[in-house]
């Protein structure tokens, strides 16, 4: 055999580098998102009668529960604006996250059996977990905008410049999910106790993310606690930019960013080591 | 002619058993081996995977020292009994997997067929389907698009295309799903045996499509098959594998004779128990041992064929009777039989041994080859009523005539012998007017 190396399209071997991250080939199979995407859209609504409308009721049952324990029984402080805008736009963005973290987290498990059978770059199916949960997102924001504009004409709100932010707080959000999303996929191939941990440990994360209170209602001493959780900055800043209500410091999203950025190239490089012989364990 | 697919030294390792804290023990020592640059003692090459006998240790060589090459417009049939490696290996080139130690290069696109349904999502219907499974396979959209009809013709599911395809038989979704992999414009095609869930018009469908696509447009294709004919009719290379090993690779007829010869011939009564398509019957009588000619590969069509059998009895029984079934290799339609035969019409006790001879006087079957079919048991009382088996043996026999004579000397080409048998027909009258 005199042929070189190089002209072979393809070498399977054991192992990969750490830094081939295959974004290329996720690129060449960019067709296939986008079918992920729209099955998963689609197969939310299949065999219903509501249809789509099921987007909005799930959020404007929360929105009604949470208005009425918490602000009406517990009367935890919504910072001087309606408390039903208040919830819907935290609940809007955190169910954005836990939806997108919930689907990449067993992005293995679930997809065990089309995985087993057949080859396309594993990452597909998180990122079009991340897109399919993003227009749902879309959907659920066309309710907090109808919720928005009512309240805003009544003058109970008010909107300011740091809302341009909004763009940039959802890719940070998309990235974030799909970063924790990835890593814990991966790390639950072989062991699934850390499965256990993620049900009940979401709902945790949601009582350490400002959702249902605002910052300022924090005590002073276990503020920083709650400004460590990177998801603090991302619902703070759109509430603050889009109501009014809240604080916002460039200095929290930029440990946002970082820590973004961080957790995603980790989540890289483990889901594409763990992606090759996941079959055998999962 | 170019090499598409080159495998080096090629291994696969699984573990055997469940998952649990001893895992996670050898995952510790792997990673402390690794961590000092040392090779993983888990991963020393080690005992033969025979799926027969109990391991020693909780890891098992699915494949070994696998190396071989395929070249461009190659249809490359696998053989090999269960357990012998050629799912895994398929799934290694499909990158399902990857492997424990080696390397296989490939030139140009895979599209596999690993099972059923692959990637079919049962909500959606079978157009939407099919442009998921295309974009799964590596096809982008237009390409999809541009041989969508030509994939549901083929396929023969017009009239179900908008249906869900969780209301299909598994032979459309095989159909479906064989459609889309056989339209995809991929270089290389890995086949596994999924068509026997298709029924024979659509096998038949298939292997002609595969011919086509192999001869038509230079595409490999990798074969896995039990059906020797097909195996046959396609492949022009073979490869057996077994107990995770190649043990044999070159060119397709030769192969498939000595792996149908490969002697997983019975000889005692327990043998292929557990092979419950090649096997069956009660048990109360089992073949202990058959031989043909006294264990002859090549029958010469001008002699006799003498077939002995030993059987032994295991629960008494008030009759015996014996049927042998010749078939013919590309359809295993029965070609002819004879019986049955009346051995015993008296009862037999436990632990009775029996022998018997069955003679096929000379010059009655043409060459080729022939699966053999053989029953035992006690025919039906009564007019109503199924003959009761005792032992069955079905395609384990093979009769391999072959005749190194010419057309002339033969009355028929060896090669093509036109059917099964030597028709008794004279000619006569010829007059020329």
């Amino acid at each position: 055999m005199n042929q070189s190396t190089d002209s072979w399209s393809k070498v399977i071997q054991p192992k990969s580098s750490l830094l081939d991250l295959k974004l290329k080939e996720v690129w060449e199979y960019r067709d296939l998102i986008m079918i992920f995407v729209r099955r998963d859209i689609v197969a939310v609504y299949k065999q219903t009668v509501l249809g789509p409308l099921w987007f909005f009721l799930g959020p404007l049952f929360t929105v009604v529960t949470f208005t009425f324990v918490f602000r009406n029984i517990a009367n935890i402080s919504t910072e001087n604006i309606p408390a039903p805008i208040f919830y819907l736009a935290g609940t809007t963005l955190w169910n954005y996250f836990s939806a997108s973290f919930n689907g990449t987290s067993n992005i293995f498990v679930a997809n065990a059996s089309i995985f087993g059978k057949v080859y396309f770059p594993r990452l597909v199916a998180p990122i079009s977990q991340i897109i399919s949960n993003l227009l749902k997102f879309f959907i659920q924001l066309l309710m907090f905008f109808v919720f928005w504009v009512y309240y805003y004409l009544n003058g109970q709100i008010s909107i300011n410049s740091y809302a341009l932010l909004f763009p940039l707080l959802v890719v940070l959000m998309a990235l974030m999910s799909l970063g924790i999303g990835i890593i814990i996929s991966s790390m639950t191939t072989k062991y699934r106790d850390l499965q256990n941990f993620i049900g009940f440990g979401l709902t945790l994360l949601m009582y350490a993310t400002p959702v249902i209170y605002p910052i300022s209602a924090i005590p002073e001493a276990y503020q920083p606690f709650i400004q460590f959780n990177p998801l603090s900055p991302i619902i703070e800043t759109f509430r603050y930019g889009f109501t009014g209500a809240g604080t916002f410091s460039w200095g929290a999203l930029a440990y946002c960013s970082g820590f973004t950025a961080v957790v995603l190239l980790i989540g890289l490089v483990m889901f594409n080591q763990t992606e090759r012989t996941f079959m055998d364990t999962v | 002619m170019s090499t598409v697919i080159k495998v080096e030294n090629l291994a696969k390792q699984y573990r055997l058993g469940l998952v649990g804290t001893g895992t996670l023990r050898d995952d510790l020592i792997g990673w402390w081996y690794n961590l000092r640059g040392k090779e993983n003692p888990i991963h020393k090459i080690g005992e033969v995977n025979d799926r027969t006998q109990k391991s020693q240790s909780d890891y098992v060589w699915a494949l070994q020292n696998i190396n071989f090459e395929v070249q461009q417009g190659d249809v490359m049939g696998i053989i090999g009994r269960n357990g012998a490696g050629k799912s895994t290996l398929l799934k290694l080139l499909s990158r399902v997997t990857a492997p424990t130690t080696g390397s296989i290069k490939l030139k140009g696109r895979i599209a596999s067929l690993l099972e059923v349904g692959t990637g079919f999502h049962p909500e959606l219907t079978g157009k939407e389907n099919i442009f998921l499974n295309g974009a799964i396979l590596g096809m982008r959209k237009h390409e999809i698009k541009r041989r969508f009809d030509e994939i549901v013709h083929f396929a023969g599911v017009e009239r179900y295309i908008d249906t869900p395809v969780k209301r299909y038989s598994s032979g459309m979704y095989v159909r479906l799903a064989f459609g889309v992999a056989a339209h995809l414009e991929s270089e290389i095609l890995i086949v596994d045996e999924v068509l026997a869930v298709g029924d024979a018009e659509f096998q038949k469908k298939c292997l002609g499509k595969m011919g086509d696509i192999n001869k038509g447009e230079g595409r490999t294709i990798l074969f896995v098959s039990h059906n020797m004919a097909s195996v046959r009719e396609l492949c022009n290379r073979a490869m057996i594998l077994e107990k995770g090993t190649v043990a044999q690779i070159g060119p397709v007829e030769k192969l498939v004779r000595s792996y149908v010869q490969n002697p997983l011939l019975v000889k005692s009564e327990n043998d292929l128990i557990d092979d419950a398509k090649s096997r069956r019957g009660h048990g109360e009588v089992r073949f202990t041992k058959i031989e043909i000619n006294s264990g002859q590969t090549f029958l010469d069509p001008d002699k006799e064929i003498v077939i002995e059998f030993s059987c032994k009895v295991f629960k008494p029984i008030s009759s015996l009777y014996c049927y042998m079934a010749v078939k013919g290799v590309l359809n295993s339609d029965f070609v002819t039989s004879i019986g049955p035969l009346r051995i015993a019409d008296a009862p037999l006790s436990e632990g009775q041994l029996i022998h018997f001879k069955m003679t096929i006087p000379a010059g009655t079957l043409r060459t080729g080859m022939y699966p053999l079919y053989f029953w035992t048991g006690k025919l039906k009382e009564g007019p109503i009523g199924e003959n009761y088996p005792y032992d069955v043996i079905d395609s384990v026999y093979y009769m391999n005539i072959t005749s190194d004579k010419n057309e002339r000397d033969l009355g028929y080409n060896p090669d093509q012998p036109g059917g099964y048998f030597n028709m008794p027909c004279k000619l006569s009258d010829v007059t020329f007017i």
